[in-house]
This record gives C-alpha cells, structure tokens and sequence, in this order.
C-alpha cells in the first residue's frame, strides 16, 4: 500500500516535470517566441532589445533558464513577474487558489448530487414522458455557453430582478473570503455554482443514466431480480453501484482540469479572481514567470484528480485491489 | 403437485413480427422431483422458466396461459407478490456463474441480501446462516469465502456460491438453467452431486434446463424434451432412454459418443439447424430436419397427446 502511494507519487513529480519542461520550451525556444521582444514593446531599438535580454536572462542557455524559473517557483519563492516587475508570482497564485477551489469545489458538490438524481430517475423510469424531459433538460444546460448562462444569470439576479423578492439577497459580484465573512462567501458563489454546474448537470446526469441503463442488461441483474429483491434495491445497490465507474473517471478529468483554469469563463464573467483569470492575464502579456506559476499549479491538481481517482476505483471496484 | 403449467404461451413483438418463443408448453412437477428440460440453443427452454420465474421483464413480451405454483396461478400475479416467492420459494440457478454475480458486492454479502429480502433477522444471524450455506455447499473454508468477490472465485466455486445463494431461503422449486454448461467436466460432477444431495435434503424439487442428455440420463426422474417452442416428447428417464419415439430424440440420443464398442469416424449430427421462430414451416416444425417425416408433416401439426409417455409426431400417433 506505501509502495504504490510511493510510486503513485513519483509518477505524479514525474508528470509535473514533463509538463514544466514543454510549457518552458513552448515559450522560449519555439521560433518566433522571444520573449524580450514582447517585453521590449513594439518597434523597440536592437540595443534595447539586447539589454532587455541581458537584464531578464534571456541570454543564457535555456536549461540554467529552466532551473532558475524552478528554484524561484519551488525553492526561494521568490518569482517575479516579467510584466509588472517586483510583483510576487507565487504569493498571486497562492491568493488566487481559494477563489477557484472554492467556485469548482461547491459547483462539483451540487454536479454530482443533482445529476446522480436525474440519472437514477431517468433510468429507472426510462422512455417516460419524464425520462425524456429530463434528458432534454440536461442536452439545453450542455447547449448554454457558460459565458452566455452567466451573462443571463447577472443580467436576472444583478439587474433586471434584482430588486424583486426573489433575488434581492444576491450580493454584488466579486469574491468574500470565507474566514473574513462565511455567510456572504455562500451568497456571493450561489449564482457561480449553479452557472458552472448547470453543463455538467447535463452531461453526467446523461452519462449516468446511459451506464445504469446498460448495466441494468447485466446477467447479475437477472440474478438480482431472482433473489426477489425490490426494484428499487436492484436499481441502487447492484445497477448504480456498477454504473459510477464510469462516472468517477468523467468526474475525475474535469474536476482536474476545472481546478486548474478551465473555470475561466465563470470567474470572468462572476469577476472572481481565480486561476483561470490570473491565467488568461498572464497569457495577454506573454507573463512568463506567471504562466509557468499557474501552469505548475494546474498540473498539479490535474495529476492529484487523477490520482484520487485511481484511488476511488480501487474503492469501488474489487477487481481492481489484488495485483 | 409444486407446479402446474397449462398451455402456456409466451410472444415477443419483434418489428419482423409476433415472435411466438414458446408455443402451449404444458407440464407439472411433483414435490423433491427432478425434470430434465432438454433441448439446443432456442427451443423456449430457458424462456419458459424465465416464464415461471416472472423474470420476463421486456416490455414487448406477452405471456398467456397458466402457471400454478401450490394452486396459485401465477400469471397475471401482481410484481410484489410475485417478488415474495421468487428467492424464497422459488430459486433459480444461472448458466454463467462469471456473470450472475455482481461484481463489487463479497459472496456473503450477497447471500445475505437475499436471505433478508425475505426473512425479519439481523445481519449477523444472516451471515453465520450464509457460513452453514457455503459449508453445505462445499466450501472448503466457508467462513473465509464469505468475504471473497465473485472474481477472486473459480467458475465452479462461483457456481456453488450462485447455489448457496439460491438455497439461502429453502426453496421448494429449485429452476437450474444450466448449471453446468459453462464449467469442466470434473466441476460438472461434483455440481450434479450437489443438486442431487440438496434435493435429498431440502425436499426442493428442481427443473434442470440443459442440452446435454449425458447429465439428463444422470439426474432427471422425468424429462421433457423441446423443440422450437413446443414440447415434443415427455417421459420418465427410462422411457426416454430405453424408448425415445420422437424422431428428434432419437437424434439427440443418437449424437452422444458411446462409451463402449468400436468408435464411430463421425458421429451422426442432425443434419440442418433449428428452424427461426419468425418462419417456422408448416405443419411439424422438425419436418424439413426429419429423417422419417412423410405427407401429414406437412399439413398438420402433430399434437403431444396424453399419457405419461408421449411424443409429438404422427409417427408414433400411427404405430
């Protein structure tokens, strides 16, 4: 058990490092990607050009590069932004994680229940007027571009019917720290959980409902029903239980990948300063230092998903424990 | 008298058409008997008792008759009351022990579910119940088995576990679908042993579905032979196999290598192959496959009649 936490482990460093290194190489060694010209601004003179390449460090082999922008992300801590020199990479990313972890941690909690729910009920009461309206529900809240659906959300809650009794709680946009104000964090996220939520609502509750469905075919289904158990225990113990692997590999990718930025569009138009928006300014200014930051950060949850993944299949699949 | 099915019918409705999968099937069963159900792949055998079962769950499926189990007509039974007799005094066994089991739950945990899906008693009377199953059963070490998953199980354990579980409530109507076809033939014995042993001491009476007459001759006390639907002869074991009349049990029993004697290069195989049940022809469905079939085949269909002993074909109708 050690040992494969061990090597679990060592796989994960061993992924990270692959990442840094392609994200690096992206940035300072393709052609045409020469960052002191970017630094430099346009129609900047070959003199400032070359000090800018002295000043930054552009000029040394790219491996002692490499293992400069490491030591200061992992080691001293110490990165500063290229863009906006003297601003601390990491003290920005370390501000930024508990807004994304927040947003994708309450939006994944509410995914998984709700569509946990509309996938047992479409299954078991399959091609019903109910089935169909729920399906059809989940494929119009994966149609909605979450930017769009925010936008609307906003434009309800923020504007049009904000005064009304239905949504006057709703606090204007922006991030409350939890420790600062636990009830206004709640308030200020419940809008941007539901926003965020809504796509996957409609695929996992799909998901969910094909796999039950296809399990249900199973020869221990018969057997199930054989022991005269009742549908509604076939149904939880023996066709779902089957059923959430598939889930938990779906859940595992797009959690990983929510964590680290892909929750951009939410935080934008929410005006959360999470990931995704330190991400997406970093890439406007072609900010390395900040880029590999959140980079590093992001393969870092994607890795750990993945792991607790593997970790929960071995939970629910017994085949998986002996090797 | 356990079970008395009368006439029974069971239609599928397929966009080819009324698929009619078992056609006037009629039989009974006395208490802690054993009835053979022979036939190949698709002759009603294992739709039939998925019948009796209640397990036909397709919504296309429409199933006309009677089925009486202890006087009790079965069909037409609301889901619930049917669910109280099925795992409790009707068990039913599966050909593929790999997939009968579900996956992620332990072999006792699963005995114990169906043991109190029926019974009022606590979890741990359940599971030291599920020890003395396992035990019965042959376990070698029951009390260990309990916490193993269906994949850490040989196919033949796997199927004791799949019996065990079936005898968790003492079934008085045990519906093996073929037990055995999926397992060695070493493993094969000692399960027909077991089957023979529980109905000495659970009284069930058991319906063995199967298409090989080696086991058939072994273990069954009457036996009920099928094709494309319909019952075409029924018999004690000794008439049966001292005095098969049906040309298509003559041909089964005529397949199986015999023991003792010169070999034969080939063994006889019928020849053709079982006709679909969407164009069966007309007149007696074995006819185009019948070494002895003549004019009345064609036009009528051969009825299984009465007796004991009877076989459907016109053959036998005139000798």
């Amino acid at each position: 058990m050690i040992y494969a936490i061990l090597r679990r482990f060592g796989q994960m460093l061993f992924v990270m490092f692959g990442i840094s290194v392609i994200v690096f190489l992206i940035f300072f060694a393709t052609p045409g990607a020469d960052p002191a010209a970017r630094i430099a601004g346009r129609n900047a003179s070959p003199e400032v050009l070359e000090a800018v390449r002295h000043n930054f460090g552009f000029d040394r082999p790219l491996y002692v590069q490499y293992a400069k922008m490491m030591e200061k992300i992992f080691v001293t801590g110490d990165l500063t932004s290229f863009v906006n020199r003297g601003w601390k990479v990491v003290p920005a990313v370390m501000d930024s994680i508990p807004v994304t972890l927040s947003l994708v941690f309450g939006a994944a909690i509410l995914w998984v229940v709700v569509s946990i729910i509309i996938g047992i009920v479409a299954a078991a009461t399959r091609d019903s007027w109910l089935d169909k309206l729920l399906m059809a529900l989940g494929l119009l809240g994966i149609s909605m571009p979450v930017y769009w659906l925010g936008e609307v959300m906003n434009l309800i809650t923020q504007s049009r019917y904000h005064d009304s009794w239905a949504f006057s709680w709703v606090p204007p946009l922006g991030y409350k720290n939890f420790s600062d104000d636990p009830k206004g964090w709640f308030l200020t996220l419940i809008i941007p959980w539901i926003t965020l939520a809504i796509l996957y609502i409609g695929i996992y509750g799909r998901v969910l409902r094909a796999a039950i469905i296809e399990s249900l075919q199973e020869d221990f289904i018969r057997t199930a029903r054989a022991k005269g158990l009742s549908e509604t225990r076939i149904l939880l113990r023996h066709a779902l239980r089957t059923s959430l692997i598939a889930f938990v590999t779906l859940f595992g990718l797009d959690f990983g990948a929510l964590v680290g930025g892909s929750a951009l569009l939410t935080e934008v138009v929410f005006g959360l300063h999470g990931i995704g928006k330190l991400t997406y300014d970093a890439l406007q200014n072609l900010d390395l230092p900040m880029i590999m930051a959140t980079v590093m950060y992001a393969s870092m949850f994607v890795v750990i998903a993945n792991a607790v993944v593997d970790f929960v299949y071995i939970l629910l699949d017994p085949r998986l424990r002996t090797s | 008298m356990i079970l008395s099915v009368r006439d029974l019918k069971v239609s599928f409705r397929t966009n080819d058409g009324l698929v009619r999968a078992i056609d006037g099937v009629s039989f009974d069963l006395e208490e802690s008997e054993i009835l053979g159900v022979v036939g190949e792949s698709g002759s009603g055998k294992t739709v039939s008792l998925l019948a009796v079962m209640g397990l036909i769950t397709d919504p296309n499926a429409s199933i006309e008759g009677s089925i009486r189990y202890k006087g009790r007509e079965l069909v037409g039974l609301p889901p619930r009351e049917l669910r109280r007799l099925r795992g409790n005094e009707i068990a039913m066994i599966f050909q593929d022990p790999m997939t009968a089991l579900t996956p992620v739950h332990t072999i006792g945990w699963q005995i114990a579910e169906q043991i109190r899906a029926h019974q009022n008693i606590s979890k741990a009377k359940a599971m030291a119940r599920v020890e003395e199953l396992l035990a019965e059963v042959n376990f070698p070490n029951p009390h260990e088995a309990m916490s193993r998953y269906p994949h850490q199980l040989s196919g033949g354990m796997r199927q004791r576990a799949v019996i065990a579980m079936a005898l968790s409530c003492n079934p008085t109507l045990l519906v093996a679908d073929e037990p055995t076809t999926a397992l060695d033939v070493t493993v094969q014995a000692g399960i027909l042993d077991l089957v023979r042993k529980l109905r000495a001491t659970h009284k069930s009476a058991v319906v063995f579905i199967t298409h090989d007459m080696g086991v058939v001759s072994e273990l069954a006390d009457r036996v009920m032979v099928m094709y494309a639907g319909r019952v075409v002869e029924r018999g004690s074991r000794m008439e049966l196999f001292s005095d098969p009349r049906h040309p298509y049990t003559r041909a089964l029993l005529g397949s199986i290598p015999p023991l003792t004697g010169e070999k034969p290069r080939r063994l006889p195989a019928i020849p053709g192959s079982p006709p679909s049940l969407l164009r069966l022809p007309q007149g007696c469905a074995f006819g185009p496959r019948c070494p002895v079939h003549y004019e009345p085949c064609v036009t009528g269909r051969p009825d299984l009649g009465i007796g004991t002993h009877a076989a459907a074909c016109f053959r036998v109708a005139q000798a």
